[in-house]
């Protein structure tokens, strides 16, 4: 039985048998991404949509890793650039650049907020059996920002804590320092 | 919660305003009888409201205070300072007893019945004696009884009850609109004393034809009580269209009931029956009645039957003429204010929110349409869309006209804040308001109490001197406190003065430096070391009295102002009062802005600010300010400001705009003409930015943002005083 039920995990077979292997290891729906030739993974259910990536207004004064805005149907959502969140360079955008469009619920608040990545993959079953916990050091990001490593193909992948890494007010807070910061180099 | 229970919290919210603003007059000398009519009416219609909706806290304790008025109404008792002091507090006991309906629980915690307690018993001096004369009217309305109870020498056919006799059929339709008939009963005894009820369930079909939902039931009802017919009337004033109400006074002639028992539905020999278990008739009255009458029919010789009860009536003429007047007097006065209660409209604040975003959304479609249709060439086009936007235009106009509130209402609940406010403080201060029908955004005014609360007590606090002081300075003994709106150049200005001894700079700025808000050695003008009071932490008073003084106040102030995009100063003269002034924007959903474009992007600024549009002319590179007709105009470069890469182009323009009377230029690459901007707000993550208000959505589908004028401004000040000052190592303070 056991068997049976890892092989439609494999195949991604849905159905009545995944909802079996629920009751013995959770099962969740992950989006991966490529980001600066790496790869992620966020929980679907954060998800809300992807579009195409364009027509976006920058922010004076804010620190770089906050792209601007876009007008998403009617509402003006901010959008982060992951790669330069981690401490790396800003997204260079290609043919394949995406906004992925998460939904996050702070303080009792819902929040649309947009990240730019590389490339779309695809969307993952992952058994919670095969999730290992984050290591100490070594992963080149934050270890607060990764929730685990997922084992997809043999690889593993970062699962991140979206959470944390979309913080509303740790957000707000680096971009009151990068505004003073600002302008204290403004006025030397 | 049940929209029953909304509506009555909502209205008895209103009937509290009300009383409370009829109370304040009373005991301002107002001795007009119809401001304690006022009054007694609002108490009446919450505790009507009360028993209808089944609240019985608030209907027991609003009873308490109706007895206190209904002593007042019939000037058993005089108007009196501590009376008023209860009956307000009274008040505020409802208030509180109906925010915890509108928690959703029915009764209220121990500490609030307390409370209510406790007032109920300031209140007995009050209400000890109307009792005692109540009891005595009993007495003599029972000799009354017992003298009426002797036929033989009365002499004449009244009916021996000394209560009143009821009978209600209540409309199938009662229960359907939300009414219980029990709850009508519960109420009749706060009247007085149902002496006999007899339940009438004839109306009531077979179980099979029978709708739950409907009612059937009539009642018989002796009633003792003192109260008026009117009085008795009113209990049934909520079903009363629904339902058939016959009410006989006592010692009724006994052709009055012969009368109601044709009148009602159910067969004559029954009702008769009821009337005489009840204790209204005697059985040889009721015989002798029903016989009179026969007899008088067969004297008619069978051919006018009817009419006879009717003449009989007339006849007895047992209604008071003064009580038809009464009566015709009320019902022209319920009709009058029906109309107009119809020219107002209730809508839930959620429609005419969603009503706002379509419009904005309308206005973002409209400016898109015109766009293309200026692309396209096709002058009829151009043409169509032009009047379409025009009528957007005024759609937009209206509809943000909805939302306005006149601030009066907001205002008005100050009177009560400074009557108490200097009680407490043993000061004699006048509140005088002036602008109160100056209308702003709804979710503007509702914002705006607390920190306007603050400012206000603060000032009869902290402001006004005491008396004694007020006598040695030469001033009026009388402290006084303005508070001022109007309206000054697309934004709304809110001022609280009083005039009393002014802030105390050097105090100020000795606390500042205790409390390390200022550094020392740091020079400050007098106008920035006032503006301290507004610093997180600060508070000069010594001892923390029970209204300001806990140091949390004026920063929490500015934070709430600020977050309605208003901005808060103050100003003072020793001895001569001081002067807070609050600006706000007139509406935080829609503006007029002016569409300017720097490399790329394009920014907003709001038009009510641009005084003019200049071409950046003539200057030299070195200093950032042009000669406008003489004047020194000093400007900001957006291009800078905002690090915009790439060349100047050849030629730049200047935008005069103008705040709180200071003028500036912004520098910017293109003029694009005015835009109807709908704000879009940015966002928690954004919060903390300044010198952008907002976002828009362009025709184009583009984000613009919205510039915030003031804080780019004196982003720049600050900016340039660091440069100044970074040579002799002071920091200066920004100034709002």
């Amino acid at each position: 039985m056991g068997q049976v039920v890892q092989q439609a995990v494999a195949t991604k077979g849905g159905g009545k048998n995944a909802a079996v292997a629920a009751s013995t290891a959770e099962i969740a729906q992950y989006l991966t991404f490529l980001l600066g030739g790496e790869m992620y993974a966020v929980g679907i259910l954060n998800v809300k949509e992807i579009i195409e990536y364009g027509q976006l207004t920058e922010i004076p004064m804010m620190p770089a890793f906050i792209r601007g805005v876009i007008n998403l149907r009617g509402s003006v959502v901010p959008v982060i650039d992951l790669a330069a969140r981690f401490g790396g360079r800003q997204t260079e955008s290609s043919r394949r650049t995406c906004i992925v469009i998460i939904e996050l619920t702070s303080a009792e608040e819902r929040h649309d907020i947009g990240v730019v990545v590389d490339a779309v993959s695809e969307v993952l079953e992952v058994s919670s059996a095969d999730i290992e916990p984050a290591p100490a050091f070594g992963a080149k990001i934050r270890a607060d920002f990764i929730q685990g490593m997922g084992k997809i193909g043999g690889k593993f992948v970062i699962i991140l804590d979206i959470q944390r890494v979309l913080s509303v007010d740790e957000i707000a807070s680096l971009a009151t320092v990068a505004d003073r910061g600002a302008e204290t180099g403004a006025a030397d | 919660m049940d929209e029953i229970l909304s509506v009555f919290s909502v209205e008895a919210r209103e009937q509290l305003e009300a009383m409370e603003a009829g109370l304040m007059q009373l005991e301002q000398g107002d001795r007009d009888p119809e401001t304690i009519n006022a009054v007694f009416r609002a108490a009446h219609t919450i505790k009507g409201g009360a028993g209808v909706v089944e609240i019985h806290s608030v209907e027991k304790f609003t009873h308490v205070l109706e007895n206190v008025l209904d002593r007042l109404r019939n000037g058993e008792i005089e108007v009196g300072g501590e009376m008023i002091s209860a009956l307000l507090l009274g008040c505020d006991h409802i208030g509180a007893l109906l925010g915890v309906v509108q928690t959703g629980d029915m009764e209220p915690d121990a500490e609030l019945k307390q409370a209510g307690d406790a007032i109920t018993e300031s209140l007995r001096p009050f209400l000890g004696a109307t009792a005692h004369a109540a009891a005595g009217k009993e007495v003599s309305a029972d000799a009354d009884g017992n003298i009426e109870r002797d036929p033989e020498r009365n002499g004449s056919n009244s009916a021996t009850s000394d209560c009143w006799h009821i009978s209600v059929r209540f409309g199938q339709d009662v229960l359907r609109n939300g009414m219980e008939p029990l709850a009508f009963l519960r109420y009749l005894l706060n009247l007085g004393e149902i002496a006999h009820i007899t339940t009438l369930t004839d109306a009531l079909p077979a179980a099979d034809e029978m709708d739950p939902e409907s009612c059937y039931l009539g009642f018989e009802i002796n009633f003792r009580s003192h109260a008026s017919k009117e009085a008795i009337e009113k209990v049934f004033d909520f079903c009363r269209d629904d339902c058939e109400l016959h009410i006989l006074p006592p010692n009724s002639k006994v052709a009055d009931y012969l009368q109601l028992i044709e009148s009602l539905p159910e067969e004559t020999m029954r009702l008769g029956e009821i009337l005489v278990k009840s204790g209204a008739l005697t059985q040889e009255e009721l015989d002798a009645g029903l016989r009179a009458q026969s007899g008088a029919r067969v004297g008619a010789g069978d051919t006018v039957p009817a009419p006879q009860l009717g003449d009989i009536l007339v006849q007895q003429s047992n209604v008071q003429p003064e009580l038809v007047e009464a009566a015709a007097a009320k019902q022209k006065t319920v009709s009058e204010k029906k109309a107009a209660e119809s020219s107002l409209i209730r809508v839930h604040a959620d429609k005419l929110d969603q009503l706002i975003d379509l419009v904005g959304e309308l206005v973002i479609a409209g400016a898109s349409a015109n766009l293309l249709a200026k692309k396209s060439g096709e002058a009829t086009l151009v043409e169509a869309t032009s009047v379409l936007s025009r009528l957007v235009e005024s759609i937009r106009d209206s509809a943000l006209q909805l939302r306005m509130v006149q601030i009066g209402e907001t205002f008005n609940r100050f009177h009560r804040v400074a009557r108490d406010v200097s009680k407490e403080l043993g000061k004699d201060i006048e509140l005088v308001i002036s602008g109160a029908e100056t209308e702003l955004d709804k979710s503007v005014v509702e914002k705006i109490g607390d920190p306007l609360m603050h400012l206000v007590r603060n000032a009869m606090d902290h402001g006004i001197e005491t008396a004694a002081i007020r006598a040695a300075a030469g001033k009026p003994v009388k402290g006084r406190v303005e508070l001022n709106a109007f309206h000054d150049s697309g934004s709304i200005v809110i001022e609280v003065v009083d005039d009393g001894g002014g802030l105390n700079k050097d105090r100020i700025e000795a606390k500042a430096l205790e409390k390390g808000i200022i550094q020392p050695g740091q020079s400050l003008s007098d106008a920035e070391i006032v503006n301290l009071i507004f610093e997180a932490g600060f508070s000069t008073v010594e001892k923390v009295t029970n209204l300001s003084g806990r140091g949390v106040g004026m920063d929490v102030v500015r934070k709430n102002i600020t977050a309605l995009r208003g901005s808060v100063n103050v100003t003072t003269e020793p001895g001569a009062g001081s002067r807070f002034t609050i600006r706000l924007p007139l509406t935080l959903a829609i503006i007029d802005g002016f569409l300017t474009g720097v490399a790329r992007s394009s920014y907003v600024i709001p038009l009510d600010m641009v005084v003019e549009c200049i071409e950046l002319a003539n200057t030299s590179e070195e200093r950032d300010y042009i000669n406008l007709r003489g004047e020194v105009l000093p400007f900001v470069r957006l291009r800078e400001l905002f690090e915009v890469s790439g060349e100047r182009p050849a030629r730049e323009n200047v935008v005069v705009v103008q705040y709180a009377g200071r003028k500036a230029g912004i520098v910017v690459d293109q003029l694009l003409g005015e835009f109807q901007t709908v704000i879009k707000p940015l966002g928690t993550l954004f919060r903390n930015m300044r010198g952008i208000g907002g976002s828009t959505i362009l025709g184009s589908g583009e984000v613009a943002l919205i510039l915030d004028v003031q804080a780019l401004v004196s982003r720049c000040v600050r900016a340039e005083e660091q440069l100044a000052h970074g040579s002799t190592g002071t920091r200066r303070l920004e100034v709002h």
